[in-house]
């Protein structure tokens, strides 16, 4: 019986398209949902009643909630091929760390850019490109976080990529010269064919970002 | 080459005193450094400089911050007694409700805590609510772990030792016998275990601590 593999999902979800990024570099072959967050299905209020987001994989019946959690998941499950988390336990750690500090701060700081205008916006793009000047420090000169593979990390931070333009267009600003280093790491990373088909296109981030600014009245 | 591994941590802390628990319970011998959070340490600076908060493993000169980062790091570097089951699916169980517990239970039976009055009865929909989906987990289990204690118990086991200090500090009952029957009994048999009961803060400096707080938020209404 081959595994059956299914992921509710949003197309513009950066969370979500880690896990499409991992389930594409081990190989893995799964039906893709798109989900309607305005009208949740019932699988998705069934299989993550406790936060009823996306992504939720679910794989053989049993669901997986929380991006990270999902990608560790695929990395355990389908551990021989494409390893994404390092082996060692020290580098694992520092790894788990980072993309703990992608959650806790990049996407607040990204999402207040866009939702916010005036000097809460000033303040949020501050805050985000203190924070992705941090990643960039981490980053050093290494291809990718944690050496000469694709790992863990990229994974945990590639898909907010396809937002960056649509934060530096309501945020009026530009991220390249302030990370130099991390956008030549995300280009890398956008070269890989993994990461390019599982991300969205940031014009129709952009676009959507604008629709939700005029439904939330930010404009 | 002799193993060196100090925890740098705040005497009340729940998230340092779940490392704590799981080197006891793995028989890893380490040095507590303690922290007075008004006046952090040049060693807590240059040991967690992103964050600056406790609690912070330090393995041979390295630095793992984070809690439920540091006990995945100990359970993967000390094999013995292994405080995650081998299934990925029941891996990727324990860390879900181990982080459910610290961005959602945490925060909302802490808020039941600080609030007065009005607010307070609104702050209990949540909380009873989140308990809730965590009594379901223990459904024909003694630990969170199963037989045996896991991660997931030293993830929540903050509630074992905070919530009936918090409970005596209002006043308030929150962790209801009749309504949480499963968390009621695992609370006392966690509290039990011998690792667990020597290693808690001690409750009337907890008491006094938590009385302050509420205190403090009750003057700023």
């Amino acid at each position: 019986m081959g595994s059956e593999i299914l992921l509710l999902d949003s197309w513009v979800s950066m969370f979500g398209m880690r896990v499409r990024i991992a389930l594409a570099e081990k190989g893995i072959k799964y039906e893709y949902r798109e989900e309607d967050l305005r009208s949740k299905s019932p699988l998705l209020l069934k299989m993550n009643p406790v936060h009823k987001k996306v992504p939720v994989l679910i794989h053989n019946g049993k669901p997986v909630s929380e991006s990270l959690n999902a990608v560790q998941y695929i990395d355990e499950t389908w551990k021989d091929i494409s390893p994404l988390l390092p082996s060692d336990p020290y580098y694992r750690s520092q790894s788990r760390f980072w993309a703990d500090f992608v959650d806790k701060k990049v996407y607040d700081a990204g999402r207040k850019i866009w939702t916010t205008k005036g000097k809460d916006q000033e303040k949020a793009k501050k805050e985000f490109v203190e924070c992705l000047k941090v990643l960039e420090g981490e980053l050093g000169d290494k291809p990718y976080f944690e050496g000469e593979s694709f790992g863990y990390l990229d994974v945990a931070l590639i898909g907010f990529y396809s937002w960056f333009y649509a934060y530096e267009t309501c945020g009026n600003f530009s991220i390249e010269p302030e990370c130099p280093k991390l956008i030549a790491w995300a280009k890398r990373c956008m070269e890989k064919e993994s990461v390019s088909k599982s991300l969205a296109e940031p014009q129709k981030v952009y676009d959507l970002v604008l629709i939700l600014r005029e439904k939330f009245g930010i404009d | 080459m002799a193993e060196e591994v100090k925890l740098i941590r705040t005497w009340s802390s729940p998230f340092a005193l779940r490392i704590v628990w799981a080197l006891k319970l793995k028989g890893i011998e380490f040095e507590t450094v303690l922290e007075d959070l008004a006046s952090k340490s040049p060693l807590l600076l240059q040991s967690n400089p992103v964050h600056k908060k406790v609690p912070v493993l330090v393995h041979n000169g390295k630095p793992v911050s984070e809690s439920l980062v540091i006990l995945e790091y100990i359970e993967e570097t000390w094999k013995e007694k292994p405080l995650l089951p081998e299934d990925p699916y029941e891996k990727a169980s324990s860390r879900f409700w181990a982080k459910f517990s610290d961005e959602k239970l945490l925060p909302s039976v802490w808020t039941v805590f600080i609030s007065q009055g009005n607010k307070q009865e609104e702050a209990l929909v949540p909380a009873l609510e989140n308990l809730q989906f965590i009594e379901e987990q223990l459904e024909g289990k003694k630990f969170f772990g199963g037989e045996k204690i896991g991660l997931l118990d030293l993830a929540i086991g903050w509630m074992a030792d905070m919530v009936s200090v918090l409970e005596e500090v209002t006043g308030l009952k929150l962790i209801q016998e009749d309504k949480f029957p499963l968390l009621s009994a695992w609370i006392e048999i966690f509290a039990d275990v011998p690792e667990i009961k020597e290693s808690g803060a001690p409750r009337e400096k907890l008491i006094s601590k938590f009385q302050a707080i509420r205190d403090a938020y009750a003057a700023t209404k």
